[in-house]
């Protein structure tokens, strides 16, 4: 009868990281930081800011300052050691030795600690705890960019292979009217057109097949075949078909989008159980009445589902498909010739372009989602 | 045997008067058999029943009686194999089509999305009713299940036996003369279910609806019902009828008595010879 057990050794993640911290410190200070010559200003200052730093990171283990100043007080020595190490490998790119690798671990392990910290808070107020909910992801992306931009400069990576965050950040400043005219050609021509042509068509089929069942068992099935259509062979067909601009692009989007949507919606139409269908018999309730009453709000979270993973694929399916034939515009075709002029920064510019407006348009149809399907268990995070 | 003779001659006092005009429910030599893969199942077998207006009516019997089956007959949510019914003197789904009943089923299936007040108005919406009479219909029949205040929840964020008094209410908004229940406390805690009995009794004196109640619940049939109708399997037909001598006006005190205590017994000699406790 024993329920004794012995009593787990959980991993103390916080205290590891924080004499991990001390330890590169140590390390740093005690190694070359650059390879042939140092300039000699840096040492002292790099090395004040990190001691700092190590002893912000390992005060919890210390006994003092174990509360919120303090965790701030960690998160803005970590910010300046990083922007330090930064501003001094950039003069120094490609020389990196021990000690600037020692410094760079010291740096994102407090980062990391910071945000372990920060993770704990918790906050009465809900905008509080809203900004803390936004910054844990925003530190981890920072945290992110800023090994990029270290390890990058320190290893003196060449430019081809991977340029800098800051190298990016600068090509994207540079050219804005052209990513501005690429942007509007691909995502609020072709995209958009695409993803409300291709949805709201399998929208309507959907409805279709529902209503008429034979439509069930013919176009399904042609519906699959189509979205197992390899993209890179449907894409030049349709730019023979609908010329070079963005129409051809928004019929690959089109063709990639309709299957996801078909599929859910028909799946969501069936959501409705037994009871709720009597229900709406013994209202003497009509077709369309069910429909709009109770299928399609119970539909809502499925189409919600192939509007989220459609809004990713429409934006990959128009860039490749300017890979095939192109006015001298678009997203695609710029990575396309840009990578074969060795300009990399200006394709990476492209794809961090393409990444925010995936992020937003993702996040913007996400919003949605909770508005229109507030009552859904896995929203409101309750009991069925 | 006392009991069976008795209950054949409550059915001999009805067909001779047949021609009742307050007759609901009429049902005469009724069958349901469903087709299945391991053979016919007879749901339903020869069932005759008459119900009057302002009665009311339990089923009650064991799991796969039938009891449900007959009631979804009443309802039109099945088409019977055979013999005659009439709903208000019509087929079943003229009745329906007449959104001459309000049926509330098992569990409250209220809509989430719904406020509790919507979803009251669900068929009004549905039958096409003005926005004022909607309105008039939610604030009555929430006052009837006593509901008011509770207009702007959402079903969620109500206990299980809110939620059914609101289905209750979404039922009675129709304004059916008769109201059809499937077991709609089976799944609450006993006193929730005395409390609403007794809520519901109330509400049965004060609207003077017929209502036929499914139950496998002995108390609850014999505390509610002026007439038991008991069940059995294999195949589900009707047993016996019991008609209740108790008065209208009852509080759960009535369990007690002797004659209480002499309908239930009935009801489960019923239960026990139509062999609803073997297994």
């Amino acid at each position: 009868m024993s329920t004794m057990t012995a009593p787990k050794r959980r991993l103390d993640m916080p205290a590891l990281l924080a004499w991990f911290v001390v330890a590169m410190v140590v390390v740093g200070l005690f190694s070359p930081i650059f390879g042939p010559d140092y300039g000699i200003m840096d040492v002292p200052r790099l090395a004040l800011c990190l001691v700092i730093l190590a002893i912000a990171g390992v005060r919890y283990e210390l006994g003092f300052m174990r509360n919120l100043v303090g965790d701030l007080i960690l998160g803005l020595v970590t910010a300046i050691a990083a922007w330090l190490l930064i501003a001094t490998v950039t003069n120094h790119a490609g020389e990196a030795t021990l000690g600037f690798w020692a410094l760079t671990a010291a740096t994102w392990a407090s980062a990391w600690l910071f945000v372990e910290r920060l993770a704990v808070w918790k906050s009465a107020s809900p905008t509080a705890q809203r900004i803390i909910n936004l910054a844990i992801p925003a530190m981890f992306g920072i945290t992110l960019l800023v090994l990029w931009q270290l390890i990058v400069t320190g290893a003196g990576v060449p430019k081809v292979l991977l340029p800098a965050p800051s190298e990016i950040w600068v090509r994207l400043t540079n050219s804005v009217p052209t990513l501005w005219a690429d942007f509007q050609q691909t995502f609020l021509k072709a995209v958009l057109a695409g993803y409300i042509i291709g949805c709201g068509s399998a929208f309507i089929v959907a409805i279709l097949v529902d209503r008429v069942p034979f439509l069930r068992r013919g176009l399904l099935p042609i519906g699959n075949l189509v979205s197992a259509l390899p993209i890179i062979g449907v894409a030049p067909i349709m730019v023979m078909w609908f010329g070079f601009d963005w129409p051809s692009k928004a019929a690959v989007v089109i063709i990639m989008t309709f299957f996801p949507m078909l599929v859910n919606t028909v799946s969501g139409l069936a959501a409705s159980d037994a009871m709720q269908r009597d229900l709406m018999r013994t209202y003497a309730s009509n077709y369309w009445q069910t429909l709009l009453k109770l299928r399609l709000p119970m539909a809502m979270p499925f189409i919600f589902n192939a509007l989220k993973i459609n809004s990713t694929l429409a934006l990959i399916g128009a860039i490749v498909a300017e890979f095939f034939g192109t006015p001298i515009v678009g997203m695609g075709f710029r990575i396309s010739t840009e990578v074969g002029r060795m300009n990399v920064d200006m394709v990476w510019a492209e794809i961090a372009v393409a990444a925010l407006a995936g992020s937003l348009f993702y996040g913007i149809v996400a919003l949605l989602e909770r508005a229109v399907t507030f009552w859904h268990p896995s929203v409101r995070g309750g009991r069925a | 045997m006392n009991a069976l003779a008795s209950a054949k001659d409550t059915e001999m006092v009805e067909t001779t008067t047949s021609a009742s005009p307050n007759r609901v429910i009429d049902i005469e030599n009724l069958s349901l058999t469903f087709e299945t893969n391991d053979g016919p199942v007879h749901a339903l077998s020869d069932i005759d029943l008459k119900i009057e207006e302002g009665d009311f009516v339990s089923f009650i019997g064991p799991s796969g009686c039938g009891k449900t089956t007959l009631l979804r007959v009443i309802a039109d949510l099945e088409k019977p194999t055979a013999g005659h019914i009439s709903v208000n003197g019509v087929s079943p789904e003229e009745a329906r089509l007449n959104r001459a009943y309000g049926y509330v089923f098992q569990a409250a299936a209220l809509y989430p999305w719904r406020t509790i007040a919507k979803n009251v108005a669900l068929p009004l919406e549905i039958m096409g009713l003005s926005a004022a009479e909607q309105r008039d219909r939610i604030a009555r029949n929430m006052e009837l299940v006593n509901l008011t205040g509770f207009e702007k929840k959402y079903p969620w964020q109500l206990s299980g036996g809110m939620q059914q008094r609101a289905s209750i209410a979404r039922a009675l908004a129709v304004e059916p003369d008769l109201l059809l229940m499937d077991e709609p406390f089976g799944a609450l805690d006993e006193i929730v279910r005395d409390h609403l009995n007794e809520q519901l009794l109330q509400l049965w004196a004060k609207t003077n609806k017929t209502v036929v109640f499914v139950t496998h619940s002995i108390p609850e049939a014999v505390f509610l019902s002026t007439k038991i109708v008991v069940l059995c399997p294999r195949p589900g037909r009707i047993y016996d009828v019991i008609e209740s001598d108790l008065p209208r006006d009852r509080s759960l005190d009535i369990r007690e008595t002797p004659e209480f205590l002499k309908i239930a017994h009935r009801v489960r000699e019923g239960l026990k010879a139509g062999h609803s406790y073997e297994d």
